[in-house]
């Protein structure tokens, strides 16, 4: 089976940071890949290069046999790209229902209709539809991020530290939502919390200065500690 | 009382002018982060557009249309080949728009030659009403009317349309933007032409207040729509509409009692809102 997404050796450059050295991964259809590693390893920055937030400078990135390298991020997504970004990148001077209709670029029926669904799964986004996004919770703001990335026929959804800066009650809130919507979905998580990289993923990429140093199954790294404790810095209890 | 009303509907129309200039300068600002120095010149190529269209049609509407076409068109070239390269930089965008300025003011110089030109008041619109002791002018009814229009479609625009509402997500965060499948280039340059097309109507509408066009009429307009723009908080429609009106009725009040101080108070109004409320009246984030 080709994988549905691939990185070949990609570099890419912040300013004149040399961030992604030489990333590669594979992701194959219905699976949830996890990209872990240590703070300013390039994991985000691999997230931002797939999309072409960040231009790759060398290397190839292939969605379902598309060369997505050069293409401007606007195009990148409509390939079939979902992104959840780490801040969540909920606008704050937009309606809940600006927030959705504003990542509806097909503005065809079928999207309509994708936006109902994923609005009677977030009850709490169908109650606040009319309300001011800044007036959301941080948690209802991570489901905004996510229910907006699920409203396009997307391939694939990207999703950034979703854990990040949530109380624990909101983290395993969002972590039965990534569960739920995993079986439709293929799903490339940056995640630090090792629980939930544990309790979503299939398989897991480590990520060290900018290049992919290990991959395997997340059972291998559970039962692994010293390679948890090389490359990720702790040990599971 | 009557030359209370007088000078009411003289700041209005004064404040609808400076709008047209400090709305676009104000969106351009929140949205692309650019700093545009431009303005001034597009104020005067859109009265000398309209007066030399004017000349060969006879006809206002046309000549207003005309003025505000070639102030988008050039706004577009403007976006495409100078500001596009430069965004994130403001010094560069400084130093390119107040470049641009210098050798467009020089091309109408060119054009039209050195001299003003004298431009009359469509008939329609050169009378007076007369109430009393009040005389009020036609003319300036106009304008008023023509800014509440313009401030009315543009409200419309960035509170109804997706337009709006990817103006005031790209406020945010472009990249964003971007990553939802939005081509936001298109949207800069629109904002930006949009811009540029609000600056040529004020100057074509100026023109026959004033009476004339000249190449030197664009840069009190653009000082003042400057100061708009920080005063009503910089990015904020609103903070336009309502800086525009405070600095027209301050200079046309000024002016009428004291005119040396028309300058100085407009600055202390401006320092007096900055100290209180740095972020401008209705102050918003600008991207860097």
């Amino acid at each position: 089976m080709d994988p549905l997404l691939k990185l070949e050796n990609v570099s890419s450059f912040i300013g004149p940071f040399h961030i992604l050295q030489g990333v590669n991964l594979e992701v194959f259809p219905g699976e949830a890949v996890v990209i872990l590693g240590r703070n300013g390893a390039g994991k985000t920055t691999t997230l931002r290069t797939i999309i072409g937030l960040v231009p790759a400078s060398d290397g190839q990135i292939i969605l379902d046999n598309i060369d997505l390298t050069a293409m401007p991020p606007y195009q990148t997504v409509r390939q079939g790209i979902g992104f959840v970004p780490e801040d969540y990148g909920i606008f704050d001077a937009l309606t809940v229902e600006e927030n959705f209709l504003i990542a509806m670029w097909k503005e065809d029926q079928d999207t309509f209709d994708r936006r109902d669904h994923v609005l009677e799964l977030f009850t709490d986004l169908k109650e606040s539809y009319k309300r001011l996004a800044s007036t959301l919770s941080g948690g209802q703001r991570q489901m905004l991020s996510i229910a907006r990335a699920l409203v396009n026929d997307n391939k694939i959804i990207l999703i950034d530290e979703p854990s990040k800066g949530l109380a624990p009650i909101i983290v395993e809130k969002v972590r039965d939502t990534l569960l739920t919507f995993k079986q439709e979905k293929t799903i490339v998580l940056v995640e630090q919390n090792f629980e939930m990289a544990c309790a979503v993923g299939d398989r897991f990429y480590i990520i060290t200065e900018g290049r992919t140093v290990l991959d395997g199954t997340i059972k291998e790294l559970m039962d692994d500690e010293e390679l948890q404790r090389k490359h990720l810095g702790f040990v599971t209890a | 009382m009557h030359i209370f009303l007088m000078l009411l509907i003289n700041g209005l129309a004064e404040g609808a002018l400076i709008f047209l200039m400090a709305a676009g300068l104000s969106i351009i600002l929140g949205l692309l982060g650019v700093v545009n120095f431009t303005h001034g010149v597009l104020f005067i190529w859109g009265g000398y557009v309209s007066i030399w269209i004017f000349s060969m049609t006879g006809s206002f509407a046309i000549a207003i249309i005309a003025a505000v076409a070639a102030g988008f068109v050039m706004g577009l070239i403007f976006e495409r080949l100078f500001i596009r390269p430069v965004y994130g930089n403001v010094t560069a965008q400084i130093l390119i728009t107040l470049g641009l300025g210098v050798v467009f003011t020089d091309m109408a110089r060119l054009f039209w030659g050195p001299n003003p030109i004298p431009a009359a008041r469509p008939e329609f619109m050169d009378g007076t009403w007369v109430f009393g002791a009040v005389i009020i002018s036609q003319y300036r009814i106009f304008l008023i009317i023509i800014g509440i229009l313009v401030a009315i479609g543009i409200n419309y625009l960035v509170n109804r349309t997706k337009v709006g509402m990817v103006m005031r997500a790209g406020i945010q965060s472009p990249d964003m933007v971007q990553a939802l499948g939005i081509n936001i280039k298109v949207y800069f340059a629109g904002v930006f032409a949009g811009g540029a097309a609000l600056a040529a109507l004020g100057g074509a509408l100026y023109v026959p207040l004033v009476g004339s066009v000249w190449s030197g009429m664009g840069i009190n307009n653009q000082i003042l729509a400057f100061i708009v723009i920080i005063l009503g908080g910089m990015g904020s429609f609103y903070g336009s509409a309502v800086g525009s009106i405070i600095i027209g009725l301050t200079v046309a009040f000024v002016s009428w009692f004291y005119p040396p101080l028309t300058v100085y108070t407009t600055v202390l109004l401006l320092l007096l809102v900055l100290t209180l409320k740095p972020e401008g009246l209705f102050g918003m984030a600008v991207r860097n």
